[in-house]
């Protein structure tokens, strides 16, 4: 064997093992913090957690129930206000805008998604807190919502696009009005990319916890109504990861355990969807 | 002699040999072209087109690739609009009412489309062929007129029991069956098929022309075809159309035997395109 062709065997080698590292170390980060929550929290996670209100400092037990129902509102408003915005504003974008402001709205969704998330959270603070002179789930459901808009509509938009043209004149031939075509074909042919993208956008945002520190603010009791501050997962574990006792590190790390089990939970709900009717052939 | 210097029923009456012993200019015209001309943007496309469409026949469209024969076609139900910046000068026809002063829904129910490709909607068999009827208002008993679009688009007896299936599991001939009958079911008073052979193997699209023969007992059909041969075995007139311009406008018989520009006798004999 020459040396030159060992030489390139040399770097093939090399390359394939680097790639395959490099592959095997993304999946082994997310084994690796499902492991250490699993091995720190695991003990925590009881059906008391889940049932019970967080305990006084010094008071051994308790649980989280508070946060879980807080983060489940959160969202479910966060939801209701951003993904009508922002699939209506995909559909306009992908359907009737001209190119010119396609490629502003574009730009500007890209833009509000690099937004660093306590950015938006002090936005929804001056907008909403501040009027009201409190802090409530309302405030940080906006505040999420706003997140959810981007995502939503840039999703939308590419998956309303993605639709074979051949499909769109299918429907117009046969006497369908834009709309009817848009509502009758286009949406449904592109639902399960659309759907799924929703359930990430709400998988990221779950996690996040800098517009709720000045928004819902945090709550050791239920929470009073939708106007009124509230717990959530993510805040609740800033709060008692960063506190002095040991036992509330414990509950720190069992309610990362169930956040992160949460959106495991949407992920792979989003894969079945996905995977389920009638896909549109490529091409 | 060129089709467009003959105004009004631009269909030529000279219709001599055996198979074309009919009198063109008796027949009725489905629709009517007079001074056709069409642009995208700055470009012109079709030039000065005269034609008609005879009712309960089949015309053919040929000519060489990018020669403006698709466009022609899809100017009959408006689907030239989808793109932004065409232009259209001159009058379209339908049963002497301009098409392109009505309004374009109503225009497409009357006059339905089939593309190159199949393009099924991912739904159901069924779905696919009660679309038409369903966002036209149709209130009656869906599931007859599913049945008799089928059996017209001869596709019944393949799909009977496979209604609820995805339309994605037919073959390709069979979804361009099933987009004839979807096509049917809204009962068009014109059919216009864009090349519906040409992504198709050989059976499926003898088994395509049997069809078109037989669908001029139901319906009016103009047919964009590449082939020549096709034309010549399912259409009863024919068109030759080169850069936009319409050369030769006969029946089909003639054309093919006894064409009457040098230019079409060059392209029939295969000397270009």
């Amino acid at each position: 064997m020459s040396g030159r062709l060992r030489w390139r065997k040399f770097v093939s080698n090399f390359m394939l093992t680097l790639t395959g590292v490099c592959a095997f170390v993304s999946v082994a980060v997310l084994f690796f913090i499902l492991g250490y929550l699993l091995f720190n929290g695991g003990t925590s996670v009881n059906w008391a957690f889940f049932t019970q209100l967080p305990k006084p400092v010094g008071e051994v037990g308790g649980g989280m129930a508070n946060a879980i129902v807080g983060s489940a509102k959160l969202l479910l408003a966060a939801s209701l206000f951003g993904v009508p915005v922002g699939f209506f504003g995909g559909i306009y974008l992908a359907e009737f805008s001209g190119t010119a402001v396609a490629s502003v709205v574009r730009y500007a969704a890209d833009l509000l998604n690099g937004v660093p998330s306590i950015v938006i959270g002090i936005f929804a603070y001056a907008l909403v807190v501040l009027p009201f002179k409190h802090f409530s789930t309302l405030a940080g459901a906006f505040a999420l919502g706003l997140m959810m808009i981007p995502i939503t509509l840039r999703s939308t938009e590419e998956f309303l696009g993605a639709v074979p043209r051949m499909l769109r004149e299918g429907a117009m031939a046969l006497g369908a009005s834009k709309w009817k075509t848009i509502k009758t074909v286009i949406v449904p042919a592109a639902y399960r990319g659309i759907l799924t993208a929703i359930l990430l956008a709400l998988a990221r945002v779950a996690g996040e916890t800098a517009p709720l520190l000045f928004t819902a603010f945090g709550n050791r009791f239920w929470s009073q109504g939708w106007g009124q501050p509230t717990a959530s997962l993510p805040v609740m574990i800033f709060t008692y990861a960063v506190a002095p006792y040991e036992d509330w590190h414990r509950q720190a790390w069992a309610a990362g355990l169930v956040l992160l089990g949460l959106i495991l939970i949407i992920n792979i709900l989003a894969r079945t969807i996905l995977s389920r009717g009638i896909a549109v052939p490529r091409g | 002699m060129q089709a467009s210097s003959n105004p009004g029923l631009s269909v030529n009456i000279t219709a001599t040999t055996g198979a074309a012993k009919e009198n063109a200019a008796s027949l009725p015209m489905r629709m009517k072209i007079s001074k056709l001309n069409f642009f995208y943007g700055s470009k012109q496309i079709l030039f000065d087109i005269n034609m008609g469409i005879a009712d309960k026949r089949v015309t053919a469209l040929i000519g060489p690739s990018g020669c403006g024969k698709s466009t022609l076609l899809r100017i009959l139900n408006r689907m030239h609009e989808t793109v932004a910046s065409s232009r259209l000068e001159g009058e379209v026809l339908l049963d002497q009412q301009n098409i392109l002063t009505q309004d374009v829904t109503r225009l497409r129910r009357r006059v339905g489309m089939v593309f190159q490709r199949p393009n099924p909607f991912p739904k159901s068999i069924f779905d696919n062929v009660a679309y038409g009827p369903k966002i036209n208002g149709f209130t009656g008993p869906i599931a007859e007129v599913v049945e008799k679009s089928l059996r017209n688009a001869a596709l019944w007896e393949e799909v009977k029991d496979l209604l609820h299936k995805s339309a994605y599991e037919l073959s390709g001939g069979q979804q361009q069956r099933l987009c004839i009958a979807r096509a049917l079911a809204v009962e068009p008073e014109v059919l216009l098929l864009d090349e519906p052979c040409s992504a198709l193997d050989p059976i499926s699209t003898a088994k395509i022309e049997e069809l078109l023969v037989e669908l001029k007992n139901l319906t009016t059909l103009a047919i964009v075809t590449h082939n020549m041969q096709q034309a010549a075995r399912v259409s009863d007139f024919t068109a030759f159309v080169l850069t936009g311009q319409m050369i030769e406008f006969n029946p089909t018989p003639q054309l093919f035997t006894t064409p009457s520009d040098p230019r079409t006798e060059a392209y029939i004999t295969g000397r270009f395109g």
